[in-house]
């Protein structure tokens, strides 16, 4: 007699603890064949400010982490995607990735999180400055994470794309806020598994699923999300900036319509760990 | 030579037990003579405006009076530039960008901006008479704060035009093409030169415009320009009002706008600009926290609280507005700084011994009574040292509140003028809180002997600068910018030049 398998309910990573939408909702998700894969939690504005208060509480300690711990513990998570290649293939596989597609994003994806680890503890050095003023004063610039990021996926390349969104903004103590692709989510569900396995304190990450129609305008207009990165159409970018306006947010975000490959070396680099950063400039007196 | 052993040895018996040293105050024992600056600001009766490297009358044919707010009497003529003029101007900037500027080579452009900053130099005492009669400025800061520094700001941007290798490392940069730029009323001709040097240094070309009360210096630079013999349409100076503003923001050429203002009007130029690809970086307004700790040196704290909130009339967005005080020591600065601001001299701008000059406008005199008083509705302490203000002009007496609170409109609000809000606090954790808990973040200042409490201070505080044991301290080198409401981008330093360029 074949045995049937246990079928996995899908949850979102919030908070570091795996829950269902707050308001019960779900969407059916079919897989590459058409099927019924599983139902995805539908995430609501409620369920994005949920996810905001736990960046806030997971903030002021991922930010005071050193340098070279948040580096470990983004190296860390290569490690946890690395030694589970086969469930994030199959996880991509739902969305209609080939064997090899799957296996080319995930080596990829894993190769950028280990190029962020190694920028943990040196961004500073190349975009922090000590600044020869004209007065007695040790005068020097250094940078500090933005607070909490919201960050929209594409609906390409689920993975890398989402992880390249991720870990330039948490690599210097940001938290972040994403929201998962639309059409292919799961690799999302697979990944925030990977993530609270990985030394991230609960909170520093959270995924959330769902339509984007719902979300966007609450990214745009949360006043506790400083910066707003990712991807998106001429209409939800027009949304993001206008409710950005409301409370200054920095707003970076990349042309849905335009063509970008996630695979390619320039989507990767320290600009782009630059984009969640703030400067402050300190006039320290020099003499007795 | 007598050794500190000695010098100690002499104090009075007095004050060897303790006792204060008497305080000298000769109120008003002696009458200050006039002691008026009289370079010739060599104004013109009429000012157009600077397109294509030529003064052009407006469109319009209209102009508008800019007043010198010591005496309410008329300087000039000012152009008012429409939404035509605008985009001549634009046009212009594109032309010279596609056809020369954006073509030569970094060491050219780098001879060009320091050509300014010398030319500058040269006229330093002309443009800041002129500066101080269009704005209200007291003499001795623009003489010595204003145009000096507008000056260094071109000499420090203009070497960077020829090492732009190193502005992004791992990466090459370009320029934007043209940028549109908009400043306030507070430094005219320092934030004119802010704008410009990066601007310039990176390659790009400028449509500008200065705030309506404040366009002489501006157009006194464009006489620099021409004189430099910078390109026609590298640099177009638009003067007006809003629109004239609204439009040099939202015109389609402007690959990146550039505003320092209030917040109000950021927001409304980053709403009106929500549907667009423009980069932007926004200097906007603050309500700064000046933390004074009981380990002080208090007299020097003093200073810097002064000099914090009544530099330049208190029109500073950086503005240490907020003064917060340990507790122990809040009632000893607090009588300090009342007998201080008693012989702060309130009057003539032009007077080398005038430390609190005209307000801006009228406007802004208007704005600073209003909520000054509503300071006093919401329970607050006034304190106004006495004296006879000028009949003529726009001018407010140097104000301090004490037994404020949080709550408080005067703690909460930009007032952008003379009136200082003084608060108190118990502990460290105390003064973080409060200082932070504001929508702006654009600066600080930390009065404390002990280095590490600095440290402390700055890691903890969300502002873009921090000054410790001094304030309102400025440097082409040294990057300026605010956290949340106050803005986004730097200007200054090798971090200010990337909101210039792109990566290419």
């Amino acid at each position: 007699m074949t045995r049937l398998p246990i079928t996995k309910t899908p949850k979102v990573y919030v908070g570091g603890a795996f829950i269902r939408s707050e308001s019960a909702r779900t969407f059916a998700l079919p897989d590459a064949a058409g099927n019924f894969f599983a139902n995805i939690p539908q995430c609501t504005r409620k369920d994005l400010r949920n996810a905001v208060e736990a960046a806030a509480k997971a903030g002021p300690g991922w930010a005071k982490r050193t340098a070279y711990n948040r580096g470990q513990i983004i190296y860390r998570l290569g490690e946890m995607l690395e030694a589970r290649k086969a469930d994030m293939a199959d996880a991509l596989a739902v969305g209609g990735a080939t064997k090899a597609a799957a296996a080319r994003e995930i080596t990829a994806t894993i190769d950028r999180l280990i190029y962020y680890a190694g920028w943990a503890d040196k961004y500073e050095q190349v975009l922090g400055s000590v600044n020869p003023v004209a007065a007695p004063y040790f005068n020097f610039t250094v940078t500090e994470p933005m607070g909490i990021i919201g960050l929209l996926a594409p609906e390409a390349a689920p993975l890398l794309a989402l992880i390249s969104l991720i870990a330039p903004a948490i690599t210097s103590g940001n938290t972040v806020v994403a929201l998962a692709s639309t059409t292919q989510p799961y690799p999302a569900i697979v990944l925030g598994e990977m993530l609270a396995t990985s030394d991230l304190p609960g909170g520093v990450v959270n995924l959330l699923t769902g339509y984007r129609k719902e979300l966007v305008p609450t990214f745009a207009t949360h006043t506790h999300l400083r910066g707003l990165g990712g991807v998106a159409s001429a209409a939800e970018r027009q949304t993001l900036k206008l409710g950005a306006a409301d409370s200054v947010k920095r707003v970076k975000l990349l042309k849905a319509e335009e063509p970008f490959d996630w695979f390619a070396e320039k989507a990767q680099g320290l600009y782009e760990v630059r984009d969640h950063l703030e400067f402050k400039t300190t006039w320290h007196p020099i003499g007795a | 030579m007598p050794t500190l052993t000695e010098k100690k040895s002499i104090r009075p018996a007095s004050r060897a037990q303790g006792r204060p040293a008497p305080e000298l105050i000769f109120g008003d024992l002696w009458e200050y003579d006039p002691a008026p600056e009289t370079a010739d600001p060599k104004l013109k009766a009429r000012y157009d405006l600077f397109i294509d490297g030529r003064f052009v009358a407006p469109k319009s044919g209209q102009y508008f009076d800019s007043i010198n707010p010591a005496n309410e009497t008329r300087l000039a003529k000012i152009a008012q530039a429409n939404a035509a003029d605008v985009d001549a101007a634009y046009r212009a900037a594109q032309n010279a960008y596609t056809k020369v500027w954006g073509k030569l080579p970094g060491r050219e452009r780098a001879k060009y901006i320091y050509r300014i900053a010398r030319l500058l130099q040269d006229r330093a005492r002309e443009f800041a008479v002129a500066e101080t009669l269009d704005g209200g400025k007291p003499i001795k800061e623009s003489r010595d704060f204003d145009v000096p520094m507008a000056a260094a700001h071109f000499f420090y941007h203009a070497g960077w035009a020829d090492k732009l290798d190193y502005v992004a490392p791992g990466r090459r940069v370009a320029p934007l093409g043209v940028v549109g730029q908009v400043i306030p009323w507070n430094f005219p001709l320092l934030m004119l030169a802010w704008k410009l040097a990066p601007a310039l240094a990176l390659g790009n070309c400028v449509v500008i415009k200065p705030a309506e009360t404040t366009s002489i210096t501006a157009l006194k630079l464009a006489e620099i320009f021409q004189d430099a013999g910078l390109p026609p349409g590298v640099v177009n100076i638009v003067t007006g009002f809003g629109d004239t503003g609204a439009a040099v923001m939202g015109h389609p050429i402007a690959a990146k706008v550039a505003f320092t203002g209030s917040t109000e009007v950021g927001k409304i130029i980053m709403r009106s600009l929500a549907g667009t690809d423009k980069k932007m970086t926004m200097e906007l307004g603050g309500k700064a926290a000046n933390i004074v700790f009981a380990d002080a040196p208090i007299d020097q704290a003093v200073e810097g609280i002064v000099n914090g909130i009544f530099f330049n009339q208190g029109h500073v967005c950086c503005a240490g507005s907020r003064l917060l005080v340990q507790e122990s020591v809040a009632a000893e600065v607090l009588a300090k700084l009342k007998n201080r601001i008693k012989v702060l001299r309130v009057g003539d701008p032009l007077d080398k011994n005038t430390d609190i000059g005209a307000i801006n406008s009228a406007e802004q005199l208007a704005t600073i009574k209003r909520l000054v008083a509503a300071g006093v509705k919401e329970g607050a302490t006034l304190y106004q040292p006495p004296g006879v203000l000028p009949a003529k002009g726009y001018y407010f007496r140097p104000t301090v509140f004490s037994n404020v609170s949080m709550s408080h409109r005067i703690a909460r609000e930009e007032i952008f003028g003379p009136v200082l809000s003084v608060l108190t606090f118990r502990t460290v954790d105390e003064a973080v809180e409060k200082a932070n808990n504001t929508a702006y973040g654009l600066s600080a200042g930390v009065w404390t002997d002990k280095g590490s409490r600095i440290l402390k201070m700055s890691t903890e505080l969300k502002a873009g600068v921090v000054w410790a044991n001094t304030y309102n301290k400025f440097d082409p080198t040294s990057p300026f910018g605010g956290y949340k409401e106050s803005g986004f981008g730097r200007e200054g330093g090798r971090q200010g030049l990337l909101d210039y360029c792109q990566l290419a």
